[in-house]
């Protein structure tokens, strides 16, 4: 009756070993590179699987200055900038549609919710950044995407799953909506709103496409960098790497600066993990 | 809530008015209101346009691919995770595989760059043992393939969270009635589990279905120029690169309006025809 327990197993395992290898290869390939020796990497045809010699070199030459230290500096404030606002933003809104009787409610949400199933083209939207005087100002790479809809409805979501009797309990103490919002609220939606500002972080670390039509390249984030010159094969000297004093192969370079760009979201992510279930499910099943 | 309802207003809605620009003749020294009106000018050059075709064609070729290999990805590693008996291993095999989702496409192009370009990993393996080597990166054969194999890498792990809910919401109760009535393992799976998760399947397909002429802006804008536009020109691609490229821009959101529209109908239909088989759908 039952299949033999062994094969299904066996393939199972197989199946899990390939999903995971097809992940963690890559990485390992790309931080080893980055960390091997020009010769090393020039003698293995541009790519080494474990460095025999491991050396910080190319990320000292990168991050001696140039134009790769400064795009992190844009990289990071805008992440920090943008995640603060974003989500600040997101948690007003979604806390005014979580409570019954607010404002507009329900009508308020359909709007919205009509402009995740129906986005505004590209083109409209270029115009409009470009109308309201925003073109390279950091503006027009937080304004344009502000609340994301997706991260609206898990918040609310949330919001709504508190019980009710902790909302009239306040309301009984006298406490208005900020002090609700603030002392109650928030320190209990707190694995919701980890999950939230992490979405919010990652995007605005990992955009490039605004950067690259809104701003002039001083002004440039490390992906839109990153874009230029590793995909790009832009010579590392158009994009001013070279006033770091670049001696080192570039293919250790360019996966240095890959594995910069990588490891924040890295760092991050092992401590957010365990809220992604919860956090997206909330919100998913809800809608 | 003020700057959020303010921010929906302007940038959504005001963009969606700002589509008028695809029935004018857009002049950037006049702006958008003042620009004159050509009617549905844009619309006739454009559907008279063979490069119009060319992206139309790609998109739904890699549309078509995506729904038929991408879609059906994330389900199977969930039914996968799912019927590990090892808790440890699942979780960790669920940490590594949503990993990819939060890399740029910067990073995942750039990587599978490293990986198979004529002197990457791949080859420079095939060569070491004697074998031929693969051009994947650059040949425009490889290029539809290759770009819904990045967004599986990139997202099929991601994708299982939401089938792995629905799994963990099968009741238990289930199986075992099932097993005690002499239901194997392939009976079991075939008439308690994949029942139970039909309608979230099918949500989730009504709304790629909608979406699917957005086969990956970014993704292929940092790819087509590894190819040409000839193949690696899509709507999205398109648009851009008539509008704010060449600064045609009337004729650019004329292109964009005409993919909005089509979405639309595509998830009114889609929604309609799932009623009809008596599921909820994404609205009623």
């Amino acid at each position: 009756m039952e299949k033999p327990r062994f094969a299904t197993k066996a393939a199972k395992g197989i199946a899990v070993v390939v999903v995971l290898g097809l992940v963690l290869i890559p990485f390992l390939v790309i931080i080893s590179t980055s960390l091997a020796s020009n010769r090393e990497v020039v003698d293995n045809g541009g790519w080494v699987l474990w460095p025999s010699d491991p050396t910080l070199r190319a990320y000292r030459n990168i991050l001696e200055g140039g134009i790769v230290t400064k795009a992190l500096g844009v990289s990071v404030g805008l992440t920090v900038a943008g995640t603060l606002f974003s989500l600040a933003c997101t948690t007003f809104l979604a806390y005014a549609l979580a409570r019954p009787g607010v404002f507009g409610g329900k009508p308020v949400l359909l709007l919205i919710l009509f402009t995740f199933l129906f986005p505004p083209g590209m083109i409209p939207a270029f115009l409009l950044v470009k109308g309201m005087g925003m073109m390279d100002t950091y503006a027009a790479l937080v304004a344009p995407v502000l609340i994301n809809v997706f991260n609206l409805i898990v918040l609310r979501g949330f919001f709504q799953g508190i019980p009710e009797e902790l909302y009239e309990a306040a309301r009984l103490d006298g406490a208005g909506d900020w002090q609700i919002l603030w002392r109650i609220v928030l320190p209990l939606s707190k694995a919701a709103l980890a999950v939230v500002s992490l979405f919010y972080a990652v995007s605005y670390w990992n955009a490039w496409f605004h950067a690259s039509i809104y701003m002039e390249s001083d002004h440039w984030p490390l992906s839109q960098v990153l874009r230029t010159y590793v995909i790009g094969g832009s010579q590392i000297a158009d994009t001013g790497l070279s006033e770091a004093g670049m001696v080192s192969a570039p293919q250790t370079t360019q996966m240095a600066v890959l594995v910069i760009a990588t490891v924040p979201i890295l760092l991050v992510y092992p401590f957010l993990q365990k809220y992604f279930t919860k956090g997206v499910l909330t919100g998913a099943i809800k809608s | 809530m003020v700057p959020g309802l303010v921010y929906f207003l302007v940038f959504h809605y005001g963009a969606f008015i700002a589509n008028a620009v695809a029935f004018k003749e857009y002049v950037p020294f006049d702006g958008l209101w003042a620009s004159p009106w050509v009617g549905t000018e844009n619309f006739s050059r454009m559907f008279g346009d063979p490069d119009f075709w060319h992206a139309t064609w790609n998109t739904l070729f890699i549309a078509v691919l995506q729904l038929v290999f991408f879609f059906p990805a994330p389900l199977a590693l969930a039914l996968l995770l799912h019927s590990l008996s090892s808790d440890l291993l699942r979780r960790f095999t669920q940490s590594v595989i949503y990993l990819p989702h939060f890399l740029s496409w910067v990073v995942v192009v750039a990587l599978f760059q490293q990986v198979l370009s004529d002197t990457g990993l791949l080859n420079t393996f095939l060569s070491d043992s004697g074998l031929h080597t693969v051009d994947i990166i650059g040949n425009p054969e490889a290029y539809k393939p290759l770009v819904v194999i990045e967004v599986i890498w990139k997202d099929a792990g991601w994708g299982t969270i939401i089938f792995l809910a629905a799994l963990m919401q099968v009741d238990e109760q289930q199986y075992e009635a099932a097993a005690i009535d002499g239901a194997g393992p392939w009976r079991r799976f075939w008439h308690v589990t994949l029942p139970s998760i039909r309608p979230i399947v099918i949500l989730l397909l009504i709304m790629r279905l909608g979406d699917i002429l957005s086969v990956g802006f970014e993704q292929m804008l940092l790819q087509r120029q590894s190819v040409g536009p000839e193949v690696g020109e899509v709507l999205d691609t398109f648009v851009f690169w008539q509008g704010i490229v060449g600064g045609d821009t009337g004729y650019a959101a004329a292109a964009g309006l005409f993919k909005g529209v089509v979405g639309a109908a595509l998830v009114f239909t889609a929604n309609r025809v799932a009623h009809r088989l008596g599921e909820q759908g994404v609205y009623k």
